[in-house]
């Protein structure tokens, strides 16, 4: 068994009540896992629990050398903030050519680069436009650019089209699966969504809302 | 003369600049009031220095740090009711130091006196900025994750809880470093409304931060200068003339 991450028996109480319960599962790396459930089922209080972010009891194991990039759901960003994207991604990563890497791999790519794939060039104009600017797909995808900064083997993405319109969500997902192709990547996400579910996941983890 | 007003503004322009800097992350936080209801909490420890001939500057401090100490232990304790445990207890610190500032020197300790300032003030406000804007330079980059999104932060293994607990303390010590200038009534608008007005100005955070900071320097500078030119109190003219930057910045904005 090639497992990355091993979660057994997960059990997450806020004021005595059960938010998770019991919970157990493997993920095998390099596959696609979807976390789907109604509202209020713990899914995103499981991926803080992934993230070590909250106090849980059981046993959560991620594999060695687990490099873990997370998309949060959305910004505590108001509409003025005068933050560009670069600046925002600069918080995590120095290094001007790993940010324009990382750009052109969530499809900021520039147009004129040449047919044969070569001088391919990141579109730099997102870089100065500001983080507030930015519509709901195209944050989506700058938040998925910051977390493959840290070079990571598992991405954790917690509903990463909710609020992005039809156009976004088609362009997230080809993305998605381009990431997969071209990336040995593990990919936990949460989903509202069952019929992205059934395109992508190899395999569905639900949490229940019956306690 | 001249010297004296050359001293008083240099050391002026550093607590508004300080502050301006403090007071970028302060607005972007969304904790604009805390810097106001701060600066209450000196003035029972100013009231204290001066009964024990101690520098009031420091007796500001003092305060400043048991109370946000106490403030960030709740914070981080207690699961609700906070704020308005925080607002009992600003208010509370306003009454006591009204009651027991002695009384020749209240209107001094709520409004500020620019001709008390001495040379020992003057080091330690250099010290203190000095201190204030390298440490702030260091948690920057943590402080904006944690404004952005504090989930993001705490999963890149920043400790939001302590670089919040030392940004306060910053903040803290700039209230203490302004008392003598502004009073504690007033020093918290210095910290807010240079960065408000940069806000309406700047393209991107670099220029929001070094707007705020200059923002900050041109009003205490010119309000020192006024205030002197035409012996009004200083405090007023110089949060007065940040409103004015900040009413111009409205016409300026895109």
């Amino acid at each position: 068994m090639n497992n990355i991450l091993s979660v057994k028996n997960l059990k997450v109480s806020f004021d005595e009540h059960d938010v998770i319960s019991d919970l157990s599962f493997d993920v095998e790396r390099d596959t696609t896992v979807a976390i789907v459930g109604p509202n209020g089922s713990g899914k995103t209080v499981f991926f803080k629990c992934l993230l070590d972010l909250i106090k849980y009891q059981g046993e959560i194991k991620w594999s060695e050398n687990v490099r873990i990039g997370y998309v949060p759901q959305k910004l505590a960003v108001i509409k003025d903030l005068p933050l560009t994207v670069l600046e925002f991604l600069k918080l995590k990563e120095n290094n001007n050519t790993k940010i324009m890497s990382s750009i052109s791999a969530v499809g900021f790519k520039d147009p004129s680069a040449d047919e044969a794939g070569r001088h391919i060039h990141s579109d730099t104009r997102v870089l100065r436009a500001k983080l507030a600017s930015l519509s709901g797909g195209e944050l989506q995808r700058i938040l998925m650019a910051n977390a493959l900064l840290g070079d990571p083997n598992v991405l954790l993405l917690d509903e990463p089209t909710a609020g992005v319109d039809i156009q976004g969500e088609k362009t997230f997902y080809s993305l998605f699966r381009e990431l997969k192709k071209d990336k040995d990547l593990t990919i936990i996400f949460i989903s509202h969504d069952s019929e992205v579910v059934k395109i992508y996941a190899d395999k569905i983890v639900e949490l229940k809302h019956d306690h | 003369m001249i010297i004296n007003i050359l001293f008083l503004i240099l050391i002026g322009g550093l607590v508004g600049a300080s502050s301006g800097y403090l007071g970028s992350f302060m607005v972007l936080k969304r904790m604009s009031l805390v810097g106001d209801a701060l600066s209450h909490v000196a003035l029972p420890g100013i009231a204290i220095a001066l009964t024990f001939g101690i520098n009031p500057m420091l007796g500001a401090f003092l305060a400043l740090t048991i109370a946000i100490i106490g403030i960030w232990y709740l914070n981080e304790k207690s699961e609700g009711y906070v704020e308005s445990i925080v607002g009992i207890f600003f208010t509370a610190s306003l009454a006591i130091g009204i009651l027991i500032t002695p009384e020749p020197e209240i209107f001094e300790a709520l409004f500020g006196d620019i001709d008390k300032v001495t040379k020992l003030d003057g080091l330690f406000i250099i010290l203190g900025s000095i201190l204030i804007f390298a440490i702030t330079k260091l948690i920057s980059k943590k402080l904006m994750l944690g404004i952005v999104s504090e989930d993001l932060a705490k999963a890149q293994k920043v400790n939001i809880s302590k670089i919040n607990l030392v940004y306060l303390l910053l903040v803290g010590l700039v209230v203490a470093l302004g008392v003598k200038f502004i009073g504690t009534l007033l020093t918290g608008a210095l910290v807010i409304i240079p960065a408000v007005t940069a806000k309406n100005l700047a393209r991107s955070i670099r220029s929001y931060h070094i707007l705020s900071i200059i923002i900050g320097l041109l009003s205490t500078v010119v309000g020192i200068f006024i205030a002197k030119m035409y012996n009004f109190p200083t405090g007023p003219i110089v949060v007065l003339v940040g409103i004015g930057f900040y009413i111009l910045s409205n016409f300026i904005k895109k």
